[in-house]
């Protein structure tokens, strides 16, 4: 564990050091987030009805955009000490096997929190109305806190994999486009049917309805269990595949 | 504790079809600068990366202070510093932290010390709080040479420490090499240079399409080959010479 956090510091450094990753990572979903709320949103808040803040209704996607553009680094920074012989001096020392991963896991688990929190405070400018209670919101952060998680260990498999800095990142585009293909920004009714079923049943469509209920104090149903089991599933896997990938590529 | 800091035998190791050690076996005393010398491609890294648990040998044993590196790798790896082939020293971090980064995770109880007497020692105090990816490459491989002392490893593995550094650079590297001979540390050290095992092995090994095909000191390696005759001056053959004839014999055999 100390290994671990050494490691992390490290990591934390790096991160404070390169200004530009901070901004690039923070702006991108604040852009999103802009052009939601003033170009399309009073489009879109016609269609739904007067009583709707769009804010609200869009913060979901763009926290999981920024996470999903968040955790890229995590395989960048992977590849990049792979690549410059520091991961395999870390390996070659008596610490825990592990450390350098977890200590990578850590390092994405907190960024992204700061980058959630900023997300956050635009949003309150914006508008952004939460209701329901404080262990709502806890309750958010959980789920978040569990989907950076998930995606984290995914990324890192690209990052021991990978043969070029682009290819360690290119997993995340996906992942940023995702929301889009779901209630994240618009109502799916006026979806065609076979791109209906995908929006309402793909993993961040779960999520993005759970978000939405636990900050704007709507009913909490079955949405949980979506979530919960998308986000558990998708760790388990990501992390056994990670681990397998490290215990015997890594060698190599 | 025997007197044996590495020892490798019948070791094989093969990358897809490619059969890269064919059966490798040497042993390094303890306290000793070994160098493990080979052109580019012979296999020195694979070697290197097999003792410092990075990588699975196919076959063969590999032993470190007397520590199996499958059975016992956590022993291996508290035993041993990997100075690997490219300096991997963190750009972002400036020397010092570098220093006090590896001091931490060896558990060093004063890592602040440690570093600044390192610095001091490798000449980097002046440019100690300066990013290390403004070092030149002879500063950056000191550094990396200096992080590699942290801890007092038994064992030191220095693979081709001066590849790619300019002359200048290179004797700047040797110097450090030959001031850390004597202290008890164990070496082993790979090169593709003849020159550089000449000038800072105790011992030297050639390893030439998969195999050990010659180990001994200098003089012995000398020895083992009568002195070639030009005219009727007695000329003692360079240590290229011994290496040519070896690989030439080994081409002629085949
Ligand atoms: N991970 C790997 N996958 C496939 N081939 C490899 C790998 N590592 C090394 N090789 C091959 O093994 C041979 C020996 O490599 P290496 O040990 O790096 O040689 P050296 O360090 O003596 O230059 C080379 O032909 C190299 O291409
Ligand atoms: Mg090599």
């Amino acid at each position: 564990m100390r290994h671990t956090f050494v490691l992390f510091g490290r990591q934390m450094r790096h991160i404070l050091r390169s200004p530009d990753t901070i901004i690039t990572v923070a702006v991108m979903p604040i852009a999103m987030m802009l052009m939601f709320v003033y170009v399309f949103g009073g489009a879109v808040k016609t269609s739904m009805g007067d009583g709707v803040n769009y804010v609200n209704y869009q913060l979901p996607g763009i926290l999981l955009m920024g996470v999903s553009s968040g955790v890229s680094y995590t395989a960048v920074r992977l590849f990049t000490d792979i690549q410059k012989g520091i991961f395999a001096r870390l390996r070659s020392l008596p610490i825990p096997r592990s450390a350098p991963l977890w200590s990578n896991v850590l390092t994405s688990l907190i960024s992204n929190a700061i980058a959630v929190f900023v997300l956050v405070l635009v949003a309150l400018l914006l508008g952004f109305r939460p209701s329901g209670s404080p262990l709502r919101w806890l309750g958010a952060a959980g789920i978040l806190a569990l989907f950076t998680l998930a995606l984290t260990w995914l990324a890192i498999i690209p990052g021991l994999t990978a043969k070029s800095v682009e290819g360690s990142y290119v997993f995340s585009y996906p992942l940023i486009f995702l929301p889009f293909l779901s209630s994240a920004f618009v109502p799916t009714e006026t979806m065609p049917t076979a791109l209906r079923i995908f929006a309402e049943n793909q993993p961040m469509a779960g999520i993005v309805e759970l978000l939405r209920s636990l900050l704007s104090g709507g009913s909490v149903g079955n949405e949980v269990w979506i979530a919960l089991a998308w986000c558990i599933g998708i760790l388990l896997v990501a992390y056994l595949f990670a681990m397998g990938v490290y215990n015997r590529r890594m060698l190599k | 504790m025997t007197n044996t800091a590495i020892g490798v035998k019948d070791l094989r190791k093969s990358f897809k079809s490619t059969e890269v050690l064919k059966g490798v076996d040497f042993a390094v005393k303890r306290g000793e600068i070994f160098a493990l010398l080979g052109s580019n491609g012979a296999g020195k890294t694979t070697i290197v990366n097999i003792l410092a648990t990075l990588l699975k040998p196919d076959e063969g044993t590999a032993e470190v202070c007397g520590f199996d590196v499958l059975r016992e790798p956590s022993k291996v790896r508290a035993s041993i510093s990997l100075t690997g082939q490219f300096a991997a020293v963190d750009g972002m971090l400036t020397g010092r932290e570098n220093l006090i980064l590896i001091a931490k995770l060896r558990d060093d109880k004063k890592p602040a010390e440690t570093a600044d007497a390192l610095l001091e020692r490798f000449g980097l105090t002046g440019v100690a709080n300066r990013r290390a990816d403004t070092y030149s490459g002879g500063m950056a491989r000191r550094l990396d040479i200096a992080m590699s002392l942290v801890g007092h490893a038994a064992v030191i593995f220095l693979d081709e420490p001066t590849t790619g550094l300019d002359p200048e650079m290179r004797l700047e590297v040797w110097k450090t090499v030959k001031e850390l001979s004597g202290s008890g540390t164990t070496i082993l050290l790979t090169t593709q240079y003849l020159e550089e095992a000449e000038q800072l092995a105790d011992r030297i090994a050639i390893l030439h399409e998969g195999k050990i095909i010659a180990t001994g000191t200098l003089d012995e390696l000398k020895k083992s080959f009568p002195p070639i005759r030009v005219e009727y001056i007695e000329k003692q053959p360079t240590l290229e010479e011994i290496f040519l004839a070896i690989v030439g014999k080994k081409e002629i055999v085949k």
